[in-house]
């Protein structure tokens, strides 16, 4: 008895001892990259590193907030992920309504296309949306960083799977009463899925943020980069200047954490029950 | 008589609610098909067609049927590309799995103190923009200044060139691709784990099943499905992996030389945006974008296959 609690005890230090050497590997980069956005260069390259800097400096902020504009690209990935997130939104639960509560010929053809298309990767589509958006005249505008973002099949289908829980009796006793088609929609239907739109502002929200491809091939001057590729362009420049990049990393990675804290909760979830693509 | 006109009446409101009914189906429906058929549906047969016309820079579109795929399959550059991402997938699938697992085991216990840390810690690179991630990693990799050999210099332990050589770019990048995806597959195992009823465990433990035992015969077959699930979410997003070894290759600084040093960290899409956008080359560009289309339909049909075998508990 006395062995079976003794190597029980060794079993779980063990554990934590795992736990905290990678624990430490996942948050050193975080550590790293904050310590170093506050030093100057020569502090940032000396070896063995300083982790709290010696001399605590805000020009680096400064620097690539006003000279090098990130100004200009923290606030274009503001406006795309905002107006992505509504968009989504709006689309996937009209589309996920219409498929999960009427009846209407071709409705399971355009079900299964839209199940299908969850298999196409965007890279597959990502030539023809280039041609199709520089064809509209949206190349290097925010509307064309947007364009290919605006409808989510995947939100389509989460947003039907979730109606479909909602008892049909509910919306045929507000119908009997005399309530108008879009009022039953916004004032019924919406409010029962909130969750499951919270966890698709969420995934779309995470998704959205870090998008890379798509902007960098479709923008070509300040006026349309998100941060993802401005901090790219930037980097292509000023390939040495350490501490700038990681100023300029740390305002691309602090909003969605901040969110994150705040949210905690409700990301986990949605990630549990969307899978995050 | 007056039965029949009151059956057609009676029919006629009947039809004319399921006229009023489809018309609303439509008003919320088409808006949403609209955009889906041009985001979704046009792109995805375009591609097709594109990958059999010659559509280069400077010179005009002409049908040239299966000669971009012959181009393809004679280009030793895309070989490599499908070696270096079957490489990719064979390091960083299983590594996810055998770090996030055992992870959601041991956040799925009652003694362990701190969960909502633990999870912070392992989730935020979650939610970390991965640009800029990749940024910083390029740096802890630098092989004079960097905190990784720094702390290999610590332990005593080689301290290699990193991304500036071939072998070791790769492994650096499949490092950074596990540490972004672990706190996803942890949180889908321990979504997982919830699903699996408390009564078997208790049976077992009854029975004096030991933990081995109990994770063996109990909790990993019931997980089976979520590992399934698990397993080819990565492998689709190793062959879907762009950002990483853009950013971190020399590409990062120069679009000519993408996925360096010495091609060795060409992974698919690189290759895909290689000629697309480097050289302009949209027919060449469209088969590669075909292939991987086959692949991932491929991938997600094994994986639905395999999920809908029945399961005995």
């Amino acid at each position: 008895m006395v062995s079976g609690r003794l190597t029980r005890l060794t079993a779980r230090t063990l554990v934590y001892g795992l736990l905290i050497v990678f624990g430490i590997v996942m948050v050193v980069p975080f550590l790293w990259m904050f310590s170093a956005s506050f030093k100057p260069l020569a502090e940032v390259i000396r070896v063995p590193p300083t982790w709290i800097p010696e001399n605590v400096t805000l020009t680096n902020y400064q620097v690539v907030w006003i000279e090098f504009r990130f100004f200009r690209y923290f606030a274009n990935s503001v406006i795309v992920a905002m107006v992505t997130v509504l968009f989504v939104l709006t689309t996937s639960s009209m589309a996920g309504y219409a498929l999960a509560k009427f009846d209407f010929g071709g409705k399971d053809v355009i079900f299964i296309l839209i199940l299908s298309s969850l298999m196409v990767p965007f890279q597959t589509r990502l030539i023809p949306l280039y041609q199709l958006t520089t064809g509209l005249g949206l190349a290097d505008t925010l509307a064309g960083v947007i364009f290919p973002w605006i409808v989510d099949a995947f939100g389509i289908y989460l947003m039907r799977q979730f109606i479909m829980s909602i008892p049909s009796d509910l919306i045929e006793a507000a119908r009997i009463d005399g309530a108008g088609e879009l009022r039953i929609f916004l004032q019924i239907v919406i409010p029962l899925v909130r969750p499951a739109l919270s966890a698709l502002a969420i995934l779309t929200l995470v998704v959205n943020w870090e998008e890379f491809l798509w902007p960098l091939v479709i923008t070509s001057s300040d006026a349309s980069r998100t941060l993802p590729v401005g901090l790219q362009s930037f980097a292509e420049q000023y390939a040495a200047n350490t501490h700038w990049q990681m100023a300029g990393a740390s305002i691309a990675i602090l909003p969605l954490i901040v969110v994150f804290l705040i949210f905690q909760r409700h990301f986990i979830r949605g990630i549990a029950m969307t899978g995050l693509k | 008589m007056a039965r029949t006109a009151a059956n057609a009446l009676a029919r006629r409101r009947w039809s004319r609610l399921r006229a009023h009914r489809t018309l609303t189906a439509w008003g919320f429906l088409l808006g949403p098909l609209l955009l889906f058929g041009v985001i979704f549906l046009f792109p995805a047969f375009r591609v097709v067609h594109l990958s059999t016309l010659q559509s280069q820079l400077f010179r005009p579109e002409a049908f040239v049927g299966f000669g971009n795929y012959q181009r393809l399959f004679e280009d030793p550059l895309f070989w490599k590309s499908l070696r270096i991402t079957a490489i990719w997938s064979i390091g960083v699938v299983p590594a996810v799995i055998a770090i996030a697992l055992p992870l959601a085991l041991v956040l799925n216990t009652q003694w362990l103190k701190a969960k909502g840390l633990w999870r912070l810690v392992f989730f935020l690179p979650v939610v970390t923009n991965i640009v800029a991630a990749a940024f910083v990693w390029r740096w802890l990799f630098d092989p004079q200044f960097g905190v990784v050999n720094y702390g290999l210099g610590l332990l005593g332990l080689p301290r290699p060139a990193w991304l500036a050589v071939p072998g070791w770019a790769l492994a650096a990048m499949m490092i950074v691709a596990v540490w972004k995806q672990v706190g996803q597959a942890m949180v889908l195992f321990l979504a997982g784990l919830q699903t699996i009823p408390k009564e078997f465990e208790e049976a077992a433990a009854i029975d004096g099943a030991n933990p081995w035992q109990m994770f063996r015969h109990v909790t990993l077959p019931l997980l089976n499905p979520t590992i399934v699930f698990v397993a080819a979410i990565l492998l689709i997003n190793a062959f879907r992996v762009f950002t990483i070894p853009f950013v971190m290759s020399a590409g990062g600084l120069t679009h000519r030389t993408v996925g360096g040093p010495l091609d060795s960290t060409r992974l698919y899409v690189l290759h895909l945006y290689d000629w697309t956008f480097s050289r302009f080359d949209f027919g060449y560009g469209a088969a590669t974008a075909v292939v991987l289309l086959v692949v991932v339909v491929t991938l997600t049909l094994v994986q639905t296959k395999l999920l809908s075998r029945p399961f005995e508990y």
